[in-house]
């Protein structure tokens, strides 16, 4: 009997790819969607746009038809909301910038999903990320970059489990982005006028700001206004609530000064955004908690050198990277790096290959 | 892959005899009966012979039959065009809490629309008590509305009695009886309802097709506008094949309510005996004693595992079953049904429906005891909550 596997399907053109490859492919396929958000303030229009909405349950649902794959919308909102939808919240309101899209993957992909593949004896999962996995010789399973470098999304994978990659499926990561557009073409299926999904998927119109004050009220945390200090800690203005910044940002700042402002540092304890000149926002030491290793994990006191990878759009640097006794890495980059930011991944690489990731938690 | 399908409660397959009936009207005999010409009269004559039949099966006049696209908008005539045709006399109306959401949906936008709604609720065998009614029925209750047949427990209600208490008040009472009609005797007169809902899909008919009976001098506003079709309760172009359709599957099922009856009690009591003699902890929701629950409906729930994960499993080797309702069907909400029944929250999570229809074989059954235990047993290995 053939190999099952469930494919996370979000109706895009990614993960219907992912579907109708792996069923050519021979898999025994069965397409899931996982409905992840209802909020109050979805409206059709949105649901156009997200990756939970109905209409992309719908389409996913389609694909799923037309190539005789069962298909299954399932409802994670409870989950969604505990593990990637509060903890955004939380993050945010320390003075972090989450990243909730490699939480949905290690919470909801490789977590919920996974257990479904289990009650459905399911050998594997399979997601539409540009990313691969392949087995080495002594049996060790290697999660690499993508082959399309402009897509390559292994950044956001580094929070599988893992004993989870020899269970994983990625065959979009095998391929460009150009040749899934025409292999959907060729499949006859053509109704991906789609756009791209945005910034967080759970947030109407992009509108972080409108989207933390109101989970603000419905938790009942506080956004306190406070002062703008520069770098000698001289006021220069008020911010309107630590959760609305990020560091490096510099739009919204409402200060004029003649040469540009970026916010250095969210200093949650005083309430007061550190604004500093581009320059000063460089620095070369992180440390990094929350480990996931997808190697035999160092030991502590062992020091590695790898490239890290701290946002989504960054070039990865080549670091310096210590193991401290509670598992946390030090990490020293060899050049200083721009806007370490708190809350985001420092991902290792070596070359291709993903070695582990984490959570930055603090920047000196 | 053998393909069983016990969903129908959701669906039936169409009888075939029904099918003959219809295919004359979908080629050959395509006149618009309200035509003056013979391509329209001929259809117009074979919907007047339709529409006696199903009066007669009924126990009703003719002329108190109005044919509508289904269930779905006969419930919304009879709510909505209801209350709003007696608004003066007072905006309250009274239904259950297990209602199907065609009826619970038409309360809601009542709701919105300036209108008072008392949900009653429901004991553990998911019947109305008619005490309750008695006790909700107000100066200004103009509509009751309770179903018969519960879709996703098969709880039958005692609507002779409640329509009684209702017709005492000089209140209006309304019966959904979408799950019952064909299936249990449904004679309007001696149940002494003045509105009913009835759908022909349910019972071996085509999709697309229903009916509501309003009793003679019943005050009731049309929800659509049009030509004159329907006497003016329904416009639009009849859906003639629909009709006729209706019309068979209503005399076939009738004609056989009785063995059928009989075959779904054995049916029932085969498939409960067969689970529970290989599985521990599983509860029947719904009257255990069988008294108030309609036989075609065996709604259960296994302690430990979500009905969901039952119902996947089911399908990926053909096996179509239900978790709660079709409408419902999609999320992991819990049952409002069930919830109403006061059961536990795993009851109502872990709830599977399975339902027989005319098509439903013994053999289907033996496979469905041969399925089910040993998904069971694996799903529950890897449960968390279930400590055996």
């Amino acid at each position: 009997m053939a190999d099952r596997v469930l494919v996370a399907m979000s109706g895009g053109v990614d993960s219907s790819a992912t579907a109708i490859i792996l069923k050519r492919a021979g898999y025994d396929v069965i397409g899931v969607t996982m409905k992840l958000w209802q909020g109050e303030n979805i409206d059709s229009e949105l649901e156009v746009k997200t990756c939970c909405g109905t209409d992309s349950a719908r389409d996913a649902k389609y694909v799923c038809q037309k190539f005789n794959v069962p298909h299954y919308t399932i409802n994670y909102a409870d989950a969604f909301r505990k593990d990637v939808v509060d903890n955004l919240i939380y993050e945010y309101f320390a003075g972090r910038t989450p990243n909730p899209c490699i939480r949905c993957n290690t919470y909801m992909k490789w977590g919920e999903l996974v257990k479904l593949a289990d009650k459905l004896q399911a050998e594997y999962i399979a997601t539409g990320h540009y990313a691969r996995i392949r087995e080495a010789g002594d049996g060790e399973f290697r999660l690499l970059k993508g082959v399309d470098g402009h897509k390559d999304q292994s950044y956001a994978l580094w929070g599988i489990s893992r004993g989870l990659l020899s269970r994983t499926l990625l065959p979009i990561g095998e391929r460009q982005k150009s040749g899934i557009r025409q292999l959907l073409q060729d499949e006859g299926i053509n109704f991906f006028e789609k756009p791209e999904s945005q910034e967080i998927c759970f947030i109407p119109d992009d509108d972080l700001p409108g989207f933390l004050k109101e989970s603000a009220e419905k938790l009942g945390l506080e956004i306190t206004e406070g002062d703008i200090v520069d770098d000698s800690g001289e006021v220069i203005g008020k911010h309107k609530g630590l959760p609305y910044y990020t560091i490096g940002q510099r739009k919204g700042l409402g200060i004029s000064n003649p040469v540009p402002l970026y916010v250095k540092d969210i200093d949650t304890e005083h309430n007061r955004l550190v604004v500093s000149e581009n320059d000063d926002l460089r620095s070369s030491n992180c440390t990094v908690t929350n480990l996931n290793w997808l190697i035999s994990p160092p030991k502590p006191d062992s020091e590695v050198e790898f490239e890290v990878k701290i946002r989504y759009r960054h070039q990865a640097a080549r670091a310096l990277c210590s193991v401290n006794n509670d598992g946390s890495v030090r990490v020293e980059f060899k050049q200083p790096q721009r806007a370490i930011t708190p809350g985001q991944s420092a991902v290792f690489y070596d070359r291709e290959r993903v070695m582990g990731g984490g959570v930055i938690d603090n920047v000196d | 892959m053998r393909k069983v399908y016990l969903d129908n409660n959701a669906t039936t397959q169409l009888h075939p005899e029904a099918l003959d009936a219809m295919l004359p009207y979908l080629k050959d005999s395509y006149g618009n009966p309200s035509s003056i010409h013979q391509f329209g009269r001929e259809v117009w004559g074979d919907i007047v012979d339709a529409r006696a039949s199903v009066a007669n099966l009924l126990g009703c006049d003719t002329s108190e039959i109005y044919f509508t696209s289904g269930g779905t908008e006969a419930d919304n005539i009879a709510v909505i065009g209801t209350a709003y045709a007696n608004a003066d006399k007072g905006k309250h109306v009274i239904t259950s809490s297990i209602e199907h959401h065609a009826v619970l949906e038409s309360c809601h936008y009542l709701e919105k629309n300036g209108f008072e709604v008392t949900y009653l609720p429901v004991d553990e065998d998911g019947c109305v008590n008619p005490d309750d009614l008695k006790k909700a029925i107000r100066k200004d209750t103009i509509l009751v509305s309770i179903m018969h047949i519960n879709n996703e427990t098969g709880s039958i209600q005692d609507i002779k009695t409640m329509a009684s208490i209702a017709k005492d008040a000089g209140v209006y009472f309304h019966t959904d009886a979408v799950q019952s009609a064909g299936k249990e005797p449904v004679n309007v007169g001696a149940l002494g309802i003045d509105l009913l809902a009835a759908s022909a899909h349910k019972i071996n008919g085509p999709k697309g097709s229903g009916l509501i009976y309003i009793r003679k001098g019943t005050k009731v506003e049309p929800r659509m506008y049009g030509g004159h079709h329907e006497s003016g309760m329904r416009a639009g172009t009849e859906n003639v094949a629909g009709i006729i359709g209706l019309s068979k599957a209503l005399e076939i099922s009738c004609a056989n309510m009785e063995t059928e009856y009989h075959r779904y009690t054995d049916l029932t009591s085969k498939l409960w005996n067969g689970i529970t003699s290989q599985v521990d902890d599983v509860v029947l929701n719904g009257c255990k004693c069988g008294n108030r629950r309609f036989p075609n409906t065996l709604n259960i729930s296994f302690k430990g595992i979500e009905g969901e994960a039952i119902i996947l499993n089911l399908d990926i080797i053909g096996i179509g079953v239900a978790s709660g309702s079709a409408c419902s069907s999609g999320s992991t909400d819990p049952s409002h049904v069930l919830l109403a029944m006061g059961v536990e929250s795993w009851v109502a999570r872990g709830s599977l429906r399975i339902s027989f229809g005319k098509f439903t074989t013994e053999e289907d059954i033996d496979y469905v005891i041969e399925q089910v235990p040993p998904v069971v047993e694996r799903l529950r290995k890897m449960s968390p909550v279930y400590n055996r």
